[in-house]
């Protein structure tokens, strides 16, 4: 398969911060790839070095067939890329933003119609309003058919869910798998660990760091350690008697339950519970889980 | 060419979009003109004005006549003493007395060098110094008289011999202050309003982040600039046409010289206010900044263009500085052409400079512009 971007040992960092530490990374040609990884993580500047916005200190990358710093000119008529902020006029009409990016990538909205159509046609009818008064499902949608309309071969899309709610997530996503099959590359960030099974492939990043890449499917199986999932009415009590119990490897909240790891090879889970009762908390209910992906990266991102 | 024209088409519309835009633009601004030409004059009238005569003689009250039938002092009040008189300038009630001491009329008799005090209030210095040239007008008239009155032509030796001058105002004969204010006022406003709208609109574009949008486009640094710049090169050059035209219906300023000319310097003026507007921009990331930034030097430039204080007058530093005050330029420019009729020969080296200065400028904004993003 062919490679689409290359990534080989890019550095920045800005004053005293090491934004990205020797990234190095590949994508395949027509994949979903995502980054995954908490705010702060080096997702933003990665993406703008891509994108040609911002000169890495060290390093190289290649987008497309195009050298980031060197083609960048050819670079930008073959990417496409949409900021995690709302980006576009909030001043003009939705279908005059869609014609300025159109125009002046050389091309129309006519042209490259099937590729936003399914994404277009449910903005079009409020097509005379203006950007700033959309509501936030809708300024994706029309910030995701200007990033398309010139047809790019690569697509960026930074943090594109962030602030969205669940529904349209979804549907968003669904539109993603579209446009895979329609041939674009898409490389995609969230912080969001439930998107990143959705991905072809993902890289988790922290502090500037690839910590592993690989099929979401591959990195759970791989994933070494057991996890209990523990339920109880009093969380915070629980968390802290285990925080300080000689067997735990890691313990921390999962949306309403808790998540631990057990230091030892093998261990009783029922073990874990009874110590929880003994410190007298109750209604303690217990199961052994298959990991999730944030169970991975939060294992991952301790080291 | 075309990327130009569509950046050209989408600025003029988000400009006349916004609904505070126009005003801004086009009404603020010519009621500034005509509010401030009006407002904005030296003329010092109606001073009031107090006298203390000890003498009680034919000639002190034909002093005050004199004062009295002056055009510029109300009715001189009458106060018993010095004293009395103090206590009213203190109090504001008067701008200055004229006291008259004792013998005044018996020294005028023996040509034994009579004299007046005068006190004027101060606080304002500018009109302290014109009401004092008001008075003294007034007593060298008044000498005049008496020396025609004491001349007697059997005595063929004169005793005095004095210099008359007869004075004509150039290019202004009734020292119109309209006349001189309305070019120099429109130039103000040209300037603030380009220099404002321009510097604040490429900010805007950092400051909501439709810049990254654009920059990961082919538009080309040049075409970008030139694009967001052409629309308040078009602005300012439309100001000038109301603000000539009001000059015109409403002062009746003169307008001596060729208006193409008018025309082509301006032209050449936005370019270098547009390349100062682009570079304010460029070290500033919010609308707010630039607005500020802006503002303090276009405070600057206007207090020292020459229009309110002679550039003459200032320290050797502060003229030195005026060569690099574009609205001193424009303001001369502009006071050259129409009021004198200058014509491009006569202006040639104001347009040298104004070109070097518009090149220098742009190409430092350019450049700062590519180093910043």
């Amino acid at each position: 398969m062919q490679v689409s971007l290359q990534i080989s040992d890019i550095s920045k960092s800005f004053k005293d911060l090491k934004a990205l530490k020797h990234i190095s990374l590949e994508v395949r040609e027509n994949e979903l790839f995502g980054l995954i990884g908490p705010d702060g993580a080096g997702k933003t500047t990665l993406f703008r070095i891509l994108a040609s916005l911002l000169l890495p200190d060290e390093g190289q990358a290649n987008v497309a067939g195009f050298d980031v710093i060197k083609d960048y000119k050819q670079l930008r008529k073959n990417i496409g890329y949409m900021p995690g902020k709302f980006s576009l006029y909030q001043d003009l009409t939705v279908e005059e933003n869609l014609n300025f990016f159109a125009t002046i990538f050389n091309s129309s909205i006519e042209e490259n119609y099937d590729l936003i159509k399914d994404i277009y046609v449910q903005i079009e009818p409020f097509k005379k309003r203006k950007a700033g008064d959309l509501s936030g499902g809708m300024k994706q949608k029309l910030a995701l058919s200007c990033a398309l309309i010139h047809k790019p071969k690569v697509l960026f899309l930074d943090e594109p869910t962030t602030g969205v709610d669940p529904v349209s997530r979804n549907e968003f996503w669904g539109m993603l798998k579209k446009l895979q099959k329609k041939g674009i590359t898409i490389f995609v960030s969230t912080p969001y660990m439930d998107e990143a099974a959705l991905c072809d492939r993902i890289a988790f990043i922290n502090q500037g760091e690839i910590l592993q890449v690989d099929t979401p499917s591959a990195i759970v199986k791989n994933f070494a350690k057991q996890v209990l999932n523990i339920q109880t009415p009093s969380i915070y009590k629980a968390l802290r008697v285990l925080g300080s119990y000689q067997h735990t490897h890691s313990i921390y909240p999962f949306g309403e339950s808790l998540h631990y790891m057990d230091s030892r090879k093998d261990f009783d889970w029922n073990e874990v519970l009874n110590h929880l009762k003994n410190e007298e908390i109750k209604d303690v209910e217990g199961e052994l889980i298959s990991p999730e992906i944030e169970d991975v990266f939060m294992e991952l991102s301790r080291n | 060419m075309k990327t130009v024209y569509i950046i050209i088409r989408k600025e003029f519309k988000q400009i006349f979009r916004n609904k505070a835009m126009i005003p801004i633009i086009f009404v603020l601004p010519l009621l500034q003109l005509v509010i401030l030409s009006n407002a904005a004059t030296y003329e010092v009238k109606d001073i009031q004005i107090g006298y203390v005569d000890y003498d009680h003689s034919i000639s002190s009250r034909k002093l005050i006549e004199n004062i009295k039938g002056s055009s510029y002092f109300e009715n001189p009040i009458y106060y018993e003493s010095a004293a009395q008189a103090e206590e009213a300038i203190l109090k504001d009630k008067i701008e200055l007395v004229i006291e008259i001491p004792q013998d005044f009329e018996k020294n005028i008799i023996q040509a034994n060098y009579p004299k007046v005090a005068v006190r004027v209030n101060a606080i304002d210095g500018a009109s302290a110094g014109v009401q004092n040239v008001y008075i003294q007008q007034i007593i060298s008239n008044f000498n005049k008289h008496i020396r025609l009155e004491s001349y007697n032509p059997a005595q063929q030796s004169l005793n005095y011999s004095s210099i008359e001058s007869v004075t004509s105002f150039w290019y202004n004969q009734n020292l119109n202050y309209k006349t001189l204010m309305v070019p120099g006022i429109l130039v103000l406003i040209i300037t603030m309003l380009t220099l404002f709208l321009s510097s604040m609109n490429i900010v805007r574009e950092k400051e909501i982040g439709t810049l990254e949008q654009i920059n990961v486009t082919p538009i080309k640094k040049w075409q970008f600039i030139v694009g967001k710049l052409f629309p308040f090169w078009v602005i300012g050059l439309m100001l000038l046409s109301i603000g000539l035209l009001i000059a015109k219906l409403i002062f009746n300023t003169p307008m001596l010289g060729s208006n193409m000319l008018i025309y082509a310097y301006t032209s050449l003026y936005l370019l270098l206010i547009l390349g100062m507007g682009l570079l304010i921009s460029n070290f500033t990331d919010t609308q707010q900044q630039a607005m500020f930034i802006a503002w303090f030097f276009v405070v600057i430039f206007i207090l020292m263009s020459g229009l309110f204080t002679p550039i003459e007058s200032m320290p050797i530093w502060a003229q030195n500085f005026t060569q690099l005050n574009p609205v001193a330029y424009f303001v001369e420019m502009m006071r050259m052409i129409m009021l004198k009729g200058s014509t491009f020969q006569d202006t040639g080296v104001i347009f040298m400079k104004t070109f070097i200065y518009a090149l220098v400028m742009n190409f430092l904004a350019v450049w700062s512009y590519q180093k910043k993003n």
